[in-house]
């Protein structure tokens, strides 16, 4: 309850938050939120069902390009194309989902890897529709009501939270139970009864949802879409994020996103090496925080010799 | 007696090391049978086949009247057959209480629930309660089972596999690495079983199996060597000469 209590603050101070920033950190923020849906999104497979995704950023990807694409050439109304940004890359995490979930460790890994890479092919290779090289650029995207950024902010924190705390249902439901027992012991699951590839495909198909809300909100943020969005350099970041955060955590994502975005910010004012930069984060976290921000904080302040 | 389990000509095969080779047996409902045989006998190979854990190369596995050869392993459970694990095999990241409520809803309906909150219904806490009781395992239930000590891990293992009160119950050596009054308490456990439960048994200890069953059932490199009532297996030859001759050699 106390922990509850304590996210609600976080939640207001991040509400008020536009009021007192620039404009140029209030896009800051909202690029944050954004990013900790997709960390999330990464964790609720990592963290809960000990499957590590390096597709994600694809997923995300395919929804950006989506809702840009049916707006900008379908001239579908903001309402529409989110849905459909978010439809379209659940069926796209639905089809991975079928191959890989007979895998586990580092053959989904790969899996995975593979499978961005695919979407990142054809995102650069089919011109006609996707642009190639150029990306596709939206026009006036947001709605009247969300064009000033403060407004938009708002709408990206409401929908954060709303995702966050479905996530957070969804892992500690008896669905996301018994995803956590797939992750200790696939065989005893079976014996238990559960079609174990059924479950992980649900999981998968549900993680990409909202790696997909992730991935449409991107669409209005940003309003333009290029391979590099759907290239495996965002899915490594996604995953980052949920690392630093603290795997498991799932709420750790925010911290974890805020953490890389601002360092991300700084750093690349300093220098263009930003891939050193992250991998160096990577090689510090794992060897002195490999439970993250949040579950080295949660370690600390747990009392002695219980665990979560 | 209907035969809850039978198994015609059953062959594992691992390349070219035939683990189960040809085994044939009939287990009524509700008998308590134990099979023993020396390490290496193909007895947990046999579990395997029967729960669908590895795929028999050849032969036939019948439960209750029905082919369940090609089952996949849950839909065998959805049946009735419930087991234990030699090597312990639990959520070690779980609670006591959290392991029993998977077990409850692997076979139940709600274990599609996405979105509620892990709640046992009344009969799930009753049943909880009850196998907590049976494998005293009470006032442990809160505990993650990977904090636990080696013996209540064996408790709970027996308590997930018995807490959906199933048709038939495979254990693979229960009571192997328990202290004497652990082996006691599992011995218990099996015995208040309902009799209408059929208990299938690997066990070493011939002093609790042969306590404990109607039936023994001797393999010997992936064969049934001999089947006879516990009060004529300690006699008999075949079984002195694979089995406890060698226990005997091996602990001299
Ligand atoms: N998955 C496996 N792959 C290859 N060989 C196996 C496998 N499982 C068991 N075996 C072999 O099959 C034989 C029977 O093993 P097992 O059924 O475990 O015997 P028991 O339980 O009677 O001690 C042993 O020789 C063992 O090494
Ligand atoms: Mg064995």
């Amino acid at each position: 309850m106390n922990r509850g209590v304590l996210w609600l603050l976080a939640l207001l101070a991040a509400a008020v938050m536009p009021l007192l920033l620039s404009s140029y950190h209030v896009d800051l923020a909202t690029r944050i939120l954004i990013f900790a849906v997709l960390a999330m999104s990464i964790d609720v497979l990592a963290g809960f069902v000990g499957r590590t995704s390096l597709c994600h950023g694809a997923i995300f990807g395919v929804a950006t390009y989506v809702v840009i694409w049916v707006m900008a050439k379908a001239g579908l109304p903001a309402v529409p194309a989110f849905l459909s940004g978010v439809v379209a890359a659940t069926l796209v995490a639905a089809l991975f989902g079928l191959l890989a979930v007979r895998t586990s460790g580092v053959y989904f890994l790969l899996l995975t890897v593979a499978l961005g890479m695919v979407v990142w092919g054809i995102c650069l290779r089919w011109t006609g529709v996707t642009g190639g090289e150029n990306g596709l650029r939206g026009q006036d995207m947001r709605p009247a009501l969300l064009l000033a950024r403060e407004n938009f902010y708002w709408l990206v924190l409401a929908v954060a939270a709303l995702a966050a705390w479905a996530m957070q249902r969804f892992v500690n439901s008896p669905f996301g139970l018994s995803l956590r027992g797939i992750r200790d012991s696939e065989s005893r699951m079976r014996a238990l009864g559960y079609n174990v590839p059924l479950h992980l495909f649900i999981g998968f198909a549900v993680s990409g949802f909202f790696a997909g809300v992730a991935g449409a909100l991107y669409a209005f943020f940003n309003e333009y879409v290029s391979p590099s969005s759907v290239a495996m350099g965002q899915s490594v970041a996604g995953l980052l994020m949920a690392i630093v955060g603290g795997i498991g955590t799932l709420f750790g994502s925010f911290i974890g996103a805020a953490a890389i975005i601002l360092l991300e910010n700084t750093v690349s004012w300093y220098t263009d090496r930003w891939q050193a930069v992250l991998g160096l984060v990577f090689i510090l976290t794992m060897i002195f925080a490999p439970e993250g921000i949040l579950g080295t904080v949660r370690r600390l302040a747990a009392p002695k010799g219980r665990a979560r | 007696m209907p035969a809850a389990l039978t198994l015609t000509e059953v062959v594992v095969a691992f390349g070219a090391l035939r683990a189960v080779d040809g085994v044939s047996l009939s287990i009524p409902a509700g008998e308590r049978r134990a099979i023993i045989g020396p390490n290496g006998a193909g007895k947990t190979t046999l579990f395997q086949a029967i729960t669908g854990m590895v795929q028999a190369t050849s032969g036939r596995v019948v439960f209750e009247d029905a082919d369940i050869t090609a089952l996949p392993p849950h839909q065998r459970a959805r049946r009735g057959i419930s087991r234990t694990f030699q090597i312990t095999n639990l959520f070690p990241t779980l609670t006591v209480r959290q392991n029993l409520f998977l077990a409850l809803r692997g076979l139940a309906p709600g274990k599609f629930n996405l979105f509620g909150m892990p709640k046992p219904s009344a009969d799930e806490a009753a049943r909880t309660e009850a196998a907590l009781l049976a494998a005293r395992l009470v006032g442990r239930e809160d505990t993650e089972v990977r904090a636990l000590s080696y013996g209540e891990q064996r408790q709970v293992e027996l308590a997930v596999s018995i807490v959906n009160q199933p048709r038939m119950l495979l254990l693979d050596e229960p009571a192997a690495g328990l202290s004497p009054n652990e082996r006691a308490m599992v011995a218990e456990v099996i015995r208040a079983l309902p009799r209408d439960i059929t208990v299938v048994l690997i066990e070493h200890d011939m002093d609790l199996v042969l306590g404990l069953v109607d039936q023994v059932t001797c393999l010997h490199e992936g064969r049934v060597l001999v089947e006879a009532p516990p009060s004529e297996i300690r006699g008999n030859p075949a079984v002195q000469e694979v089995y406890l001759g060698r226990a005997r050699h091996a602990a001299g």
